[in-house]
């Protein structure tokens, strides 16, 4: 088993260089100066070149790749040009490993804007998907257990309604009417557990998370409705009925505990995409996690802070993929090895 | 099934026969409305069993022994299954009883083997965890007791090294042990009926033969009533007490198992029996299935279901197997014995026509 997880650990690491690699010259590549955007307006022909050396513009797609990937595993100094760090060692600025580079833009280390806008996504993705899961399984297994009836059909009618919205018009419709004009939550401003406790936290997360958690809710109920449903003919539930056990225990225990496989793999696998950023909604509720970022960085072309959004987004769905896999052992004795 | 009574008569009216049997099951119709129409899937199905005592139905699949075992269990409450008839269990009309109390019954009272032990347990429990739910749900144990309890019914099921192997998945089990793993969680309350729906039939056949002996050793020790569905004649054979015959949804010859087996009277429980390979055979010979198919419940004809493939029509003369459905009668042996067939002389046919082909050996005799 841990040999197994070690296995496809390195694999993930391997995985995520490559990654990076692909993200440099993809980005790279295109036929723009990036120097000229680090650098900003009105920037003159020689500040342009100083900021090309500081930040390894002048150098090959594989050099810069290297460097970042050096930076990964032991750190950087920016400016990168020894020249310019040896001018003005006050200005040097230390970028600590894993360094994910440094945003001209902001004056900032990537690693300083990502540990300031992670915190949001991560709570945001984790309210959403306690509430999606917990509303998904609820609604599915109620839809399962009165297959045909109208609370079914209304269930699923309902979800796939809300699933046809796309999330602006939902996020919109929350913090427009909900939040502002019903006044039935407080606008929702992003408070940290440290400055507000947990019920705050959880307060103002409330209508941003509903937001993505609406989004999944649809596919979520019709998966947990149809696995409930299928493992509800398996011979171990007539065995189960046969014994003599209650009906609660006989969905709960019985048929939902296969019905769990599936949903957690998803779940996973979703929850690990909404760690990359949820552009829309954090948009909308101008919260400033992940996806906020990605968007700022994007309109001014900050081309390092969307490499490094992109390597964090990518390391999660490849971690997720680790995790589900290892998480299958424990949910289904049968994939235990040994 | 007339036994003399211990206090003489006084005059009253003696019970008829029957009613106070352990389990008497009465024109138990189990019909399945789909959008084609009614499926009668079991239609009139009349048995009686004492306890310590063992039935054996027999019949193909699809003819509605499964369904009508479900039914004694309650397993059709809650689906779109139209139930009619009495399953008097000691008395109590089970088909009566609230889904409570027959929840309650469950298990406890009447219990069930299935067929195949590998998906009729969950496999993301453990087998100790399974057998001792079976038990906590009708006993208020401790979970020790209950983990207790399941060690000693693995062990009395002969599992080797209970107190270990309780904590196995099921498909750490083999085949054999996954069925006595079922047997002790069917068992584990003493119940008063066990039903074993095809017990052996995913089993190989040396295990198939101590599955079997386990059953009665089982039986014979808690002094439970079996009815034990199979379609191998050799199983009934060995287990069975009465044989009850299933053709498509109903009994076609019901009686005790010797006289089944030895005087067969319906053309249907011959050809059960033609279509049973013989080992000492040489193996050259032919077996002799039924030919055709089992007929569509969906309408039935309206003569004898089995006519289209029986060989003995021209027998009985005229349109009458077409045109009637022959009733449950006694046969021309006599005792207990009862048939569904309209052949008058089918003790004569059997022993001219069809002894003679199964079994050549008993005919010189």
């Amino acid at each position: 088993m841990w040999a197994y997880v070690v296995r496809r650990c390195l694999m993930g690491v391997v995985l995520i260089l490559a990654m990076t690699l692909v993200t440099f010259t993809l980005f790279f590549a295109t036929p723009i100066d990036a120097a000229r955007y680090a650098c900003g307006k009105n920037c003159s022909e020689e500040q342009r070149d100083i900021t090309r050396a500081a930040l390894g513009y002048d150098k090959p797609v594989v050099e810069q790749w290297a460097g970042f990937i050096k930076g990964l595993f032991a750190g950087r100094d920016f400016p990168l040009d020894e020249a310019q760090r040896e001018a003005a060692p006050e200005q040097v600025t230390h970028c600590a490993a894993p360094c994910l580079g440094f945003s001209n833009f902001n004056a900032k280390t990537i690693n300083e804007m990502v540990s300031e806008a992670l915190p949001v996504t991560i709570s945001l993705s984790v309210v959403a998907l306690v509430l999606w899961l917990i509303g998904g399984v609820l609604f599915g297994i109620l839809a399962a257990m009165r297959q045909g009836s109208f609370l079914d059909r209304g269930i699923v009618g309902a979800t796939l309604v809300i699933y046809a919205f796309p999330s602006f018009a939902i996020a919109v419709f929350l913090l427009n009417y909900v939040a502002i004009k019903w006044g039935v939550f407080p606008y929702p401003k992003y408070t940290q557990i440290a400055d507000g406790g947990v019920v705050e936290w959880f307060g103002n997360l409330l209508l941003p998370a509903l937001t993505l958690a609406l989004l999944f809710l649809a596919g979520y109920v019709r998966m947990t409705r149809a696995f409930v449903l299928e493992s509800l003919t398996e011979d171990y539930i007539r065995t189960a009925n046969a014994k003599g056990l209650q009906r609660k225990k006989v969905v709960f225990k019985h048929a939902l505990r296969a019905a769990l496989t599936p949903l957690v793999t998803m779940a996973g696998l979703d929850f690990a995409t909404l760690l990359g950023g949820a552009i829309i909604t954090e948009r909308v509720f101008n919260y400033p996690g992940l996806g906020l970022l990605t968007i700022q960085a994007n309109a001014a072309f900050d081309l390092p802070v969307l490499v490094a959004v992109v390597l964090i987004a990518g390391s999660f769905v490849i971690l997720a993929n680790i995790v589900v896999d290892v998480l299958y052992a424990y949910i289904d004795p049968r994939v235990r090895v040994g | 099934m007339f036994e003399l009574s211990e206090t003489p008569g006084d005059g009253q009216m003696s019970k008829a026969p029957g009613d106070n049997a352990f389990l008497s099951v009465r024109d138990l119709k189990v019909h399945f409305s789909t959008s084609d129409g009614i499926v009668k899937a079991t239609d009139g199905l009349t048995f009686e069993l004492e306890r310590g005592k063992t039935l054996g139905i027999v019949g193909e699949s699809g003819s509605g022994k499964s369904v009508s075992s479900s039914a004694i269990m309650g397993l059709h409450r809650g689906t779109n299954a139209i139930l009619g008839g009495e399953i008097l269990l000691e008395g109590v009309d089970l088909l009566k009883v609230s889904d409570e109390e027959m929840r309650k019954r469950r298990g406890r009272e009447v219990a069930m083997i299935f067929q195949d032990p590998l998906s009729a347990m969950h496999p993301y429990y453990t087998v100790g965890n399974q057998i001792m739910e079976a038990y906590q749900v009708h006993n208020d144990v401790t979970k020790r007791e209950a983990r207790k309890r399941a060690i000693e019914m693995l062990d009395r099921v002969g599992i080797p090294q209970p107190d270990r192997r309780v904590d196995d998945y099921p498909h750490q089990f083999s085949g054999g042990m996954r069925q006595r793993a079922m047997i002790a969680m069917g068992l584990i309350n003493n119940p008063s009926l066990l039903i074993a729906d095809e017990p052996t039939t995913a089993l190989d056949v040396t295990v198939q033969a101590q599955i079997l002996d386990l059953l009665q050793d089982l039986q014979r020790d808690f002094d439970a009533a079996v009815i034990i569905i199979t379609h191998d004649l050799g199983v009934v054979a060995e287990m069975a007490d009465d044989v009850l015959v299933m053709y498509a949804g109903r009994a076609v010859e019901y009686g005790p198992c010797k006289e089944i087996l030895t005087h067969p009277q319906m053309p249907y429980t011959w050809g059960l029996l033609s279509s049973v390979p013989d080992l000492t055979a040489s193996t050259e010979a032919k077996l002799l299935p039924i030919r055709g198919n089992p007929p569509s419940l969906l309408n039935p004809l309206p003569g004898c279901a089995f006519e289209p493939r029986c060989d003995h029509v021209a027998k009985v003369g005229g349109d009458l197997c077409r045109t009637t459905l022959p009733d449950l009668t006694p046969a021309t042996s006599g005792g207990n014995h009862t048939k569904r067939c309209h052949i008058k002389n089918a003790d004569e046919v059997y022993e001219a026509e069809i002894l003679p082909e199964i079994a050549p050996d008993l005919v010189e005799d």
